[in-house]
Order: structure tokens, then sequence, then C-alpha cells
């Protein structure tokens, strides 16, 4: 399978877009770091630098901080009605539709990732997320409560203050609105902190905040390195809440920071290591579509990546053999090439250890059916990998890799696919192919997951949420849930005289 | 103020009660053991400081016990697996039995915890009785949502029970406390490790005896007595506790959230200390407010997170109210709580006695007027005079820190707008009062306050249905309500496509 590398170069099409924002994003002004100074971001395509981005640190978050208390306490985004604020956020979805284009290249450049899927899903995606919320925000209700004595009571669900916001690279933009739209609808204020990775996008999305008309000091972006400004947010006195979506191992010291610093309560979707469940009533081709594209979409780089593929005895030859074919005609390479459907790893510190899980795999004695080495030419590209035999104990089905890394294993019961299914920390996501209802019900309650998939994959929904269980985190995105983690609940309680009833 | 002392020292005035201790040995897995150390401590009555008995002293062996244990009833065994109205079932029968012990309980929570007799019979312990009824009515209505997708897809979401849940339980409320854990996580279909208070394990191991007897199946209600830097710890670190529950001060908070991060991310919920408001207006009945003021600085002998520390009262009234307030503080019945006549007990144990003597020093060096009050009372036992500061200023520590017994620090304001300012001026957001017959300052107050719970023209008026925990530095997650089941409940979203329908 080498034939890709002449075909991408003579059809690919490489836009290049101007950088036009490269400075942080702070009370409604594009300002240098306090420092001076900046880091650069690379194109995985070529590993070269793309352009030079203002490096914020903690002095740069308390400014970020101070401008999110000021218009938390005293602006008025948290002082308008539900309904204005949704109007503001309309805009604001409107403005990512008219420059759809150029914010999918950026994310194409700076991320890797495919740019006709950007166009197609991801920035659709953040803009529906905007618009689901924005239509939520005049619908944040409290409850009147059934007393046993003679008082009056009810509950106010009220914006929880300034919020950290630390995305990850691996959907710059979905990840940014997913994050910011409930926390924009619920009023609060919010400092963002977009991975060193791809800071391109998350700097327009702060332009553009700025021209939909969301007020200064409510949206501020600071860009620059986890241990120097995410630090920063986790442990700030003054933040009263932090979102994290990443690795387990970040996850942990966030955790630890809200601990040591104000007790700001913490939301943490973290790793999985997702178990594809296909039984053997399963439509064998669209079982392999789902198994190919669960672990290949994004180039393996999402939380919810159904590494583990668990297949039934009885359709196991046959499904193995449609999967390696399948991998073997994947096409890898440049992300702008509409015919490309897997663009380079983020970067080389994930393609080194992506590369080092694969020889612990070659090691561990699991079977290599397809792939196993990075692509000739230059950049960060990984071949479409999938070994077969794997057992639980190996590292390859233990820890998340985060690249183009199917393990693959074969059951005979269906109490054995749940147990191996739930032999994980994890528990983010799972996927179930069956056609059997009573299989599809049984297995769904049974397997500890967040999200449970039957005989689909990666269907998010706006009203649908999403967060792990065990260690894949807690705390909810998407779906009304999420607005609970920008919410306090407060309680308002009076005696009551001389009424007919409780 | 009024301490009993020279008539009524013998048995004469009033019966003392001296229940017999029948539990004193950890309870796992539906049986009494002793620790694995065999190490037992002492539980000291706070009337006299000398020792009521000896209880099994369990540490993180012990809790490695209980959470096989409990690991083994949540993933094997029936409680999460019965329909909640059968879980319900076995709590409403666990209810009757407190009800029908609640003398001996009452009892000894007088003796372990200093708290008043007739208030443990006529309120806590029937409270704790209602908080299993209530849950036990929730158990059975535990409702998921169908959603409403933008494609073609059938998606719904479950909640599940969250699994092994660590409590940690303090000791100013111990049948209360324990009760408002273990009934949400009951009705959930979770199995629990309790860790009741050091100070307070008594009745804790009362409840783990009439659990078993309702039917509660082994291994999903352990208890695990013993020290918070032991126990407690081996239970915010375990790697197999999937959500720890505390109610404590917020420096043991902090070290329960740090060891959740280091271990496994469990997921955690702390209700911590408070230094609330009651912001008294000029509209004000003098009589009730000095009545509410009393009440919120001194009940439980101020060994309530959401006691109105802190009073301001606007100056129209102030010299009134400050009249009246001295006169109902120096009337105020300090004695033994066994005693029907008394109004407030001894401080809970010699630390908080002599941390809350030392706050007052604090105050009258940092130049608060003692109105009244202000010393130790008796030769035994931790018994503190009822006392007032007033011109407080909130940077004095006493404004600022929460003291946790019998002191109130007063204050003068003039206007609404300086009223806000200063009740929102602390690190801390539990709670909030507010008197006043207008209605638009009621609205306006309650709105501005930063507090988990506001109350107007009452106090510490909980209520099963109310949802109650804090803001800010007092922490996150509700007790009380629907929502406290939130705690123990996991959001589980379950999708398929959607195949030739006639709509979404």
């Amino acid at each position: 399978m080498g034939s890709h590398g002449d075909e991408y170069s003579s059809a690919s099409s490489v836009k290049n877009p101007t950088i036009k924002f490269t400075k942080l994003f702070i009370n409604g002004d594009f300002v240098d770091s306090v420092s001076g100074k900046t880091f650069e971001t690379i194109d995985p395509r070529t590993g070269e630098v793309i352009a030079r981005i203002a490096e914020g640190d903690k002095e740069d978050i308390d400014l970020a901080v101070k401008a999110a208390r000021q218009a938390f306490d005293h602006g008025p985004w948290p002082r308008l009605s539900g309904s204005e604020r949704g109007r503001i956020m309309m805009k604001f979805a409107d403005l990512l539709e008219e420059h759809a284009e150029e914010l999918a290249a950026l994310d194409t450049i700076d991320a890797g990732k495919l740019f006709s899927v950007g166009k197609a899903v991801d920035i659709p995606q953040a803009i529906s997320c905007l618009r689901y919320y924005a239509g939520a925000a005049d619908k944040v209700h409290g409850k009147v409560l059934k007393m046993s004595r003679e008082l009056h009571g009810y509950t106010l669900l009220e914006p929880i203050g300034v919020v950290g916001h630390i995305i990850p690279w691996n959907f710059p933009t979905v990840l940014l609105f997913v994050k910011v739209s409930p926390a924009l609808a619920a009023g609060c204020t919010i400092v963002i902190k977009p991975a060193e990775q791809t800071p391109l996008s998350a700097l327009y999305y702060a332009h553009l905040a700025k021209l939909a008309g969301i007020p200064d000091g409510v949206l501020n972006v600071v860009t620059g390195f986890g241990p120097t400004a995410g630090a920063a947010v986790s442990s700030h006195m003054d933040i009263d809440a932090v979102c994290f979506t990443g690795s387990q191992e970040v996850g942990r010291k966030v955790m630890q920071a809200a601990a040591e610093s104000n007790l700001k309560v913490v939301s943490l979707e973290l790793g999985g290591k997702s178990p594809l469940i296909i039984f053997d009533d399963a439509d064998l081709d669209m079982a392999a579509e789902l198994a190919i594209l669960g672990i290949l979409f994004n180039k393996g780089e999402a939380c919810v990546a159904s590494s583990r593929v668990y297949v039934q005895e009885g359709i196991y030859d046959e499904l193995v053999k449609k999967l390696v074919e399948k991998a073997k005609a994947w096409v890898v390479g440049d992300p702008f090439d509409p015919k490309v459907q897997q663009g380079p790893q983020v970067d080389r510190k994930q393609f080194e250890r992506i590369l080092s899980y694969i020889e612990h795999g070659k090691r561990e004695g699991a079977t290599l059916l397809t792939g196993g080495k990075p692509m000739a030419q230059k950049g960060y590209y990984i071949e479409p990998t999938i070994f077969a035999d794997v057992k639980e104990e190996m590292l390859i089905s233990k820890d998340e890799i985060f690249g183009p890394v199917m393990a693959l294993a074969k059951f005979t019961t269906i109490e054995e696919a749940i147990k191996k299914a739930n032999n994980t920390r994890y528990g983010l996501a799972a996927g179930i192919v069956t056609k059997d209802l009573n299989v599809a019900n049984t297995v769904s309650r049974s397997v500890r997951a967040g999200t449970v998939w039957i005989n689909c994959y990666f269907a998010f929904d706006t009203d649908c949420p999403f967060g792990g269980y065990k260690m894949s985190g807690f705390g909810r995105d998407y779906g009304l849930e999420a607005l609970h983690k920008y919410l306090q609940v407060k309680s308002v309680v009076t005696p009551l005289y001389n009424t007919p009833w409780l | 103020m009024g301490i009993h002392n020279s008539d009524d020292s013998s048995a004469a005035t009033f019966v003392i009660k001296n229940p017999t201790i029948k539990f004193t040995k950890l309870f796992i897995n539906g049986e009494f053991v002793d620790s694995i150390s065999g190490k037992t401590f002492e539980t000291i009555d706070p009337r006299t400081g000398d020792a009521i008995t000896r209880v099994a002293e369990g540490d993180k062996e012990d809790v490695d016990l209980a959470v096989k244990a409990a690991r083994q009833a949540f993933d094997h065994g029936p409680w999460p697996r019965l329909p909640g109205s059968a879980r319900g079932r076995i709590m409403m029968k666990f209810a009757d039995l407190i009800e029908e012990n609640v003398e001996e309980l009452a009892a000894l929570e007088t003796l372990d915890a200093g708290k008043l007799f007739s208030v443990n019979k006529a309120r806590d312990i029937p409270h704790a009785a209602s908080s299993l009824r209530y849950y036990a009515g929730a158990a059975d209505k535990i409702h998921g949502e169908v959603l409403k997708m933008s494609r073609e897809l059938h998606g719904y979401t479950l909640q599940e029970p969250i699994g092994v849940v660590g409590q940690i339980i303090p000791w100013n409320y111990p049948s209360v406390m324990f009760f408002l854990k273990v009934s949400p996580a009951l009705a959930a279909g979770c199995t629990m490790i309790i860790k009741p208070a050091e100070q307070t394990p008594l009745t804790a191991l009362y409840y783990a005896h009439l659990a078993k007897l309702a039917g509660i199946p082994d291994g999903v209600l352990n208890v695990v007595t013993g020290l918070g830097s032991n126990a407690g710890a081996a239970i915010s670190s375990h790697m197999d506790i999937d959500a720890v529950s505390f109610t404590g001060s917020t420096e043991v908070g902090r070290k329960i959230l740090q060891a959740a991060a280091t271990s496994n991310l469990k997921v955690v919920s702390l209700e911590l200390g408070g230094k609330s408001p009651l912001i008294i207006f000029d509209d004000a009945d003098v009589d009730i407010a000095a009545d509410l003021a009393l009440f919120g600085a001194l009940y439980n002998k101020g060994e309530i997170c959401v006691a109105s520390s802190r009073v301001y009262v606007q100056e129209g009234i102030y010299d009134e109210f400050v009249k009246k307030l001295v006169k109902k503080a120096k009337t105020w019945v300090v004695g033994d709580p066994f005693d029907p006549k008394v109004q407030q007990g001894p401080q809970i144990d010699k630390m908080q006695h002599e941390k809350v003597l030392s706050y007052i020093e604090h105050g009258k060096r940092e130049g608060a007027t003692l109105l009244t009050g202000g010393r130790s009372l008796g030769e035994k036992g931790y018994f503190i005079e009822p006392t007032i500061f007033s011109d407080v200023n909130e940077e004095m520590l006493i404004a600022k820190d929460e003291i946790f017994g019998p002191v109130m620090a007063l204050a003068k304001f003039k206007t609404i707008e300086e009223a806000i300012k200063r009740a929102n001026n602390t690190r801390y957001g539990l709670a909030a009062g507010i008197v006043t017959k207008d209605l638009n300052v009621a609205n306006t107050v309650s709105r501005s306050i930063r507090a988990g719970t506001i109350w107007i023209n009452c106090y510490f008026a909980f209520d099963n249905d109310i949802p109650f925990g804090g803001y800010k530095m007092s922490g996150f997650g509700k007790d009380y309500g629907l929502d406290a089941l939130h705690k123990y409940l996991q959001v589980k979203s379950v999708v398929t496509p959607l195949y030739n329908t006639p709509w979404l």
C-alpha cells in the first residue's frame, strides 16, 4: 500500500489562508502578551511553521480574568434577557457561516483535519451548537417546590460566573463552541485557552464574537501553553468553574489545581478506549464501514474512537477480510485534497507516540494485519493500522493511542463481549452492531459508558448529552444537561400565611 | 445568661438518660466486626469531657474490605437491580424502625454531640426518617429523557446509579446528615461506605443495625468508624469508589478534592462552611427579627454551617434591636442538653471549645464591642456563653472566618446597596437571611446575594423538597430535593438510527 504517495501530490490544491489574528483577545482587543513572547504553530503536513502567535502566561490570564470578572459582575451580558443573548449568539452563528471556508482552512493547516469535512461537518456543527443554545437561553427554568409545611420555595438557576475553558486540538472549532455556547447562553463570561497546537481558528472566533455584538470582556482568548496559561486558569482564585477536554493526565492536574486554589467547579471530558461490539447478525458491509470510520475518522484523533473492535466468531473471518480491504484502500494525504480520507497526525509528539504504540503492539504479539508504518512523505502521516488477536492485557488494548490504530478481537458469547467491553478504566462511548432488539437493549444497559451507539457511530446531536463514565470524566457536553455546568441553583424560601393549600 | 447549676445538679430536676451503647464495631457486609488492627478509639461526652465508650477504629484496610463488599453488592447484588419501588419499600421500613427507636437514638446523639435531647427527639431524628421517606418515594420516578434530534436518530438518556459511593459525615448533625446523604444514594441504587465523624460514631452504627433489620442487603450500606486522616482519607483516595460526598470544613474539603484528583478522578460533591449574613431592614418587626437573629446564631450551639453568624441591621431600628437582642441573649439557657429547659448544650469537643474561645479573644483584640457573653462556662465540659460582638467590620477575623460556635458578629448599615455589598463580601456563599415586609426589597436582595439558599422572614427553613448547597467556597453539589439524586446518578445517552419515520 504505497501508491498514495504519487496520487496525492499531483491532485492536491493547497489553500494558503492569510493568518489575520495572532494576538491574545482580552476585553475586546487584540493585544500582545505581557511578556511579548510568541510561539510557533506548525503545519503537520510539512512540519513547518505557519505563523507566530502571542504566548499568554499567568499575567495575561490575570488580565483576562479581570476583564471577565468586570463583565460578569457589572457588565450587560448576564443582565440581558436570555432572548437578547440568544439573538447575539444567532448573529455569531451567521458570521461563522459567512466565513466557513476560511475557518475550515485554518483548522486544516493547523490540525491536519480534512478541509471538506471541516466545511461540511465541523463548522456547521459549531454553528448549530450556537443556535441550539441561543434558543435555550430564554428557557432556563428553576422550579417551584412542594413543601411539607407552610413555606413558599422556588429555585433560581443563576449563571455561575467567570468560566475557564481549556480546549483540545483535535476538534478546535467544534469543542470551542460546545463549551462556549452553553456558557454564553447561561450568562457567564469566559476565558478560553485553546490548545497550543491549534490557536488559529480560536482567535478568528474572538474577532467574530466582537463583530456579532458580544460585549467586551465576555469572551476572552488567551493562546499559550498548558503548563503556563492552562495551569493559570485551573488555579486562578477568581475563576468560578473550569471545563476541560483533553487527556486524563492533564485532567488530573486541572482538578488538583482547582482543589488547591479556590475549589472551583470542575468538569472533565477525558480519554476513551471505546469498544465497538459486532454481533453475528450484523450487516457485514455496514459493520465494516462503521469499524473503519470509528477508528480512522479524524485520523483516529477522536476521544470516542472505537479503538477496540470485538467481532463475534460467526462473522469474524469475513469481516476481517473486509476491514483489511477498506483499510488498504483508505486514502491518506493532503487534507485539502477532496479525495483524501485521512490527513496527518497533529504534531511530531503525537506522531512518535502512535508509532511507539504500534511497536508495542508488534512486540506484545498482536497480529499486524495492515499498516504499521509512517507514510513516506514529509509531515506526520501514518498508515491505517489494524492489529488482530489483541488481548486485554496488551498496552494497545489498554491505553488510548489517539491515532489510526485498531485493536481487533474475537468473542463467542454476549456475556464475554460485555465483560471485555467493560474491562477498561475508561467509559466514554461504545458501539453495538446487531439487528436483535434484545441484544441491543441488554448490551446498551450493560456497557458502562456515557454514550452507546447502536448501529451507528459518532452519532452526535446538539440535543444528546455527551460525557464520560469512570475515568473518562464527569459532566456533560451537548443537550440541556450542558447548561448545568454553567449554572448554580439558589433556593429562595419564605413563610406562607393564610394559604388555602400548600 | 442562665446556666443551670445550683438547684439542679442532682437528678431531681430532670432525668439523666444513660443509654446502653449497643453497637461499637464496624459494620461491613452486613456484620459488626472489629477493625483489622483491633484498635479502638474513645468517643467523648462533651458535657464532662469523659469517655462514653470505645469504638472500633477503622483504617485503610477496613475501608478496603468495605469497598470490596460494596462493589460486590453493586456489581452483582440485588440492590441496584431491584425496581425503584422495591428499594422504596425497604427504605420506608427503615424509616419506621428509626421512629420506633427515636428515644434511644435521640439520647445517643445527645451524649455524643451535646445536642438538645428534646430537639433530637422532636426534630433531628424524625427529620432523618422523613428524608428516607422522601427519597423512598422518588426511587421509582427517576426519569431519563427522550431527545429531540435534528436528524433521523432515536436517542434517549438513562439515569444510572453511579456505583460505590463514599459518604463522609460531619459531627454537628450526625443523624440528619447521615440520612441526607444515604437516602438519595439508596434510592438511586448505589451502594455505600459511610465514614461518620470520629466525634459522633454512635448513632451511625445503630443505623447500620436498623438498616439490616429493614432488609437492606449485605454490602449495600457499610459503616467504618475511625479518624478522618485515616479512614476518611482512604475513602477519598480509593481507586474503586466512584463518587465521594463530603460535608465538613473547607480545609478538609480541599484534601478530598485533591485526593480524588490524584486517585481515580471520582466525582466529588462538597458542602463546606459558611459565614451567612442575616440582613434586617428598618421595616422589620424588631421582636421577630431579634428572635431570628439569636436563633440563627445560637441554634445547635452555633455548630451549624448556615448559622447567621453575621447580622446586619439597618440604622433605623439598630438601637432598639440591639437592646432586645442582648436582653434575649442574657436569658438564653445553657446547660445539660438532656434538660428540657436548656436551649444550648456544650460545644462538641475540646478542640472546638478552644477554637471558639480563641476567636472570641480575637474579636476583643480586633476592637469589636463585646455586648454580652465572651467566656467559657463551668469547670467541666465545653460550655460557652452566648456571645455578641457589635461594631464588626469585614476585615476582622470574626467577620471572615467561620467560628462554628455561639458567637454573633453584628454591624449597622444604611442603604440596601451597602447591605448587599457587605453580605457578599465573603469567600463563602452557603445561605443568607432577609427580614423585611417589602416585596421589592425581598426580591432585589434575594437575587443579589451570592448564596445557595435565601431565607426571607425565616431562617433554617429546610424542607425535603428544597435543594441545599453552596455558592463560591461553600462548595458544590446539592443535598435535599430531587437535585440531590444527581450526585448518585450518571447520564448515559443511547442512540440508534431511525428508518422510515413519519417525523423526528
